[in-house]
């Protein structure tokens, strides 16, 4: 029984050196972390193991022992190795101690060599047409174990090249290698089993079972984990080769999971957002529709400047304005889950100066079990960690509506939120002084006196606070529109601080945010403790790496 | 660092009075003077372009008009000085050549930026780009220099195909439309 948490180490043998690795892992994962590839297409370590390409064949062996006196039996002093007569699949090998792994001997070699030829038998020679070329696991793996010429006299298969599965999948069939991680992610993950394999031989095709389509909102990870270009996204089809784009580790604001994403994007144009790897959060998963968010980016709304009572003026005179506005008494601040760590820290000196009494509103929506939280704001967490908030998110502003109608809030700073929606109609809103920094145009903006243009979460760079207490950090892919300021300095102006001021007052106030002062903040987050907070009542429910706080 | 002084050796009579150099170059050009001209009368007469030269690069299309380029940017991103900009877009579904699935919705080579080195032309993996013979190109203004799409299928023309690959995929994919599944 392993007591502590750390995991056992046990000794394997791999090409005659031996190494320390966690036992029970599997092989393929194992020899990863140690620096040595196993090629595979089929097996994805978050995936239950299938085996079926046989890529990853490599020769097992292990000491042999005597079997009267279970002594290991020694040969020149070392142990004698017994070796399987044949190869064995690493990815349905865990490790065990003493096992001996030979990766790189002939039969190895020839082993992948055949795998490659069988699989490229029927391949299309698709590649310059092909969105996967550059990640494609076949173009890696044919290029060190392919022959360069084909031996196969036959015509090609010919199966179809654009299949419909579902609104966001197209499937093209001839570069299909059977690996079933699609159909895996399915039944195992998304928990909507509506993909199969059909006919038998050459003629095997992957398809929706009949009347069925992939529809879930997890159906672009198939995408993903396609090791070849078979399944493609329709929204991504043909629109850039991914070796021009340019990767940044973003946090998806689709909801207070608070999902790892990569931004994909080429001079200042944004083309995909893929999973990015965070165990303790999505594993390797994101939905589809956090997929889409990077489209806000170029919609017709967008504010690309400041107003002044309904005319655009320069954001120097916008800021002037609004800092009368703020500093005139009788302030209230409607702020956002939407504001990173750093704004909601401003956001909340600009209260502490002011007297402001602040809201937070609500955003609700399902939970889908996996990577949907209640909460659809990413970082409310962070409202209650810099202290712009200490009670639950708002779900109207009737309070606010009742203040402005007494007179005891003459002037108003709104962040990122319509609250025309939440019960502050415009004839309220003329009745104060209105401040409000937005990323698009509503009705709020409409009817504000100051409209100041802040920037999308792809545009700056900051960091959230999920529903785990994970402060997480996103950075900057592509350049905001000429002329605007990111929202962290703007805040930084109004509430006149110190824009250098926030981590180091933080990490006053909360130890854990001691690292993220130095500029240390690891690619899976830090996890804070929020303990604190416990006597509130969250909304999340389970999701498929958070269990909500059992209530004390 | 030391110094060393050059001994010169003084002039002899023949050198002081320059004239056998004199008669030396006159005899060269004399030479010259009797030998067939090399120079062209540029532009009224053109050179013959030698094989495998290096000239404008350009789109061309096979011998059945189909344009050979399916925009998988390879020459853009192999192009040294970054020539070459390339939109992807996708063959419409009515179209002839709709198996192909794609082809460059806007393609431009910046003249005043290539520097003819046949990067794109050895990259191309559908033989569609070729640096042919026009050596040539002037433009009064920067956006003349830019050989948009169809500026490059008007110089590229059609050139010979040896392999019709996409044609043999449309007639393979057509026999084996009943194969027995």
């Amino acid at each position: 029984m392993v007591t502590d948490n750390k995991p056992s180490l046990v000794t394997i043998n791999v090409d005659g050196v031996e190494h320390q690795v966690a036992a029970g892992a599997n092989l393929v994962d194992a020899l990863a972390k140690i620096g040595k590839e196993v090629p595979h297409y089929c097996y994805h370590p978050k995936l239950p193991v299938a085996g079926n390409c046989r890529m990853c064949l490599v020769e097992l062996g292990s000491p042999l022992r005597d079997r009267a006196t279970n002594e290991v039996i020694l040969e020149n002093g070392k142990p004698k190795i017994g070796w399987q007569p044949k190869p064995a699949i690493a990815c349905a090998t865990n490790v065990s101690p003493g096992l001996h792994v030979r990766l790189e001997s002939p039969t190895v070699k020839s082993c992948r060599e055949g795998v490659t030829e069988m699989l490229l038998l029927n391949h299309p020679l698709d590649c310059p047409i092909c969105d996967q070329a550059g990640e494609c696991k076949l173009q890696e793996f044919s290029a060190e174990y392919g022959r360069g010429y084909s031996r196969y006299l036959d015509e090609k298969n010919a199966k179809p090249k654009k299949t419909k599965l579902g609104p966001r999948v197209t499937l093209d069939d001839e570069r299909c290698i059977l690996c079933s991680r699609c159909v895996r992610f399915c039944n195992d993950i998304a928990k909507d089993p509506v993909l199969g394999f059909v006919n038998r031989g050459s003629y095997n095709t992957l398809t929706c079972f009949p009347g069925r389509e992939l529809n879930n909102n997890y159906s672009l990870n198939t995408v993903d984990i396609c090791p070849v270009g078979a399944l493609t996204s329709t929204d991504f089809r043909f629109k850039m080769r991914v070796w021009f784009l340019k990767k940044t580790p973003s946090i998806c604001t689709e909801s207070s999971t608070g999902v790892n994403t990569t931004v994909w994007s080429r001079e200042g144009k944004i083309y995909r957002i893929t999973p990015r790897q965070n165990d303790a959060v999505n594993d390797t998963w994101m939905p589809d529709s956090g997929r889409e968010l990077y489209k806000i980016v170029e919609e017709d709304n967008r504010l690309t400047g400041a107003i002044l009572k309904g005319t655009r003026t320069s954001l120097e005179s916008a800021l002037n304005v609004a800092d009368a506005i703020l500093h005139q008494g009788g302030l209230a601040i409607v702020g956002s889950g939407h504001l990173s760590v750093e704004e909601q820290f401003f956001l909340a000196q600009l209260a502490k100066k002011t007297g402001a009494k602040t809201y937070m509103p609500a955003h609700r929506g399902q939970n889908d079990g996996l990577l949907i939280s209640e909460d659809r704001t990413p970082n409310f967490r962070g409202a209650l960690v810099t202290g712009l908030t200490d009670r639950n998110a708002d779900h109207d502003l009737k309070t606010l509506a009742s203040d402005i109608e007494a007179g005891r809030v003459r002037s108003l700073l709104i962040c990122r939120e319509d609250v025309t929606r939440l019960g502050l109609s415009a004839a309220i809103l003329a009745k104060v002084r209105t401040v409000v920094i937005s990323t698009h145009a509503d009705a709020t903006t409409s009817a504000a006196e100051v409209v100041i243009p802040g920037l999308t979460v792809f545009e700056r760079s900051g960091n959230f606070i999920n529903c785990q207490f994970r402060l997480q950090s996103f950075a900057q892919a592509i350049p905001g529109p000429t002329g605007v300021l990111p929202d962290v300095m703007v805040l930084a102006r109004l509430a006149k601080s110190e824009t250098t001021a926030v981590w180091k007052t933080l990490a006053e106030q909360n130890p854990a945010l001691a690292s993220v002062a130095q500029g240390l903040i690891p690619s899976e987050g830090i996890a804070l403790d929020g303990s604190a907070w416990s006597h509130l009542s969250f909304c999340e429910s389970k999701l498929l790496k958070f269990a909500p706080q059992p209530k004390a | 660092m030391a110094i060393k002084v050059v001994q010169r050796r003084p002039l002899s009579l023949a050198e002081r009075t320059y004239l056998p150099q004199i008669l030396a170059g006159l005899k060269v050009t004399w030479d010259n003077l009797r030998r067939p001209p090399v120079t062209l009368q540029y532009p009224d007469e053109r050179p013959t372009i030698p094989q495998g030269y290096r000239g404008v690069p350009t789109l061309v299309r096979d011998p059945h008009g189909r344009e050979k380029c399916v925009s998988c940017q390879l020459c853009e991103f192999v192009c040294p000085p970054k020539a070459i900009r390339i939109t992807p877009g996708e063959i419409s579904e009515t179209a002839e050549n709709t198996h192909v699935e794609k082809a460059p919705k806007e393609f431009e080579i910046n003249m005043l930026r290539c520097i003819y080195c046949g990067l794109c032309q050895e990259v191309c993996p559908e033989e569609a780009i070729w640096l042919q013979n026009q050596y040539s190109m002037t433009g009064r203004t920067r956006e003349e220099m830019v050989n948009n799409k169809a500026k490059l299928y008007e110089l590229g023309g059609t050139l010979p195909d040896s392999h019709y690959k996409w044609d043999k995929k449309k007639a393979e994919a057509e026999k084996q439309k009943h194969a027995h599944h």
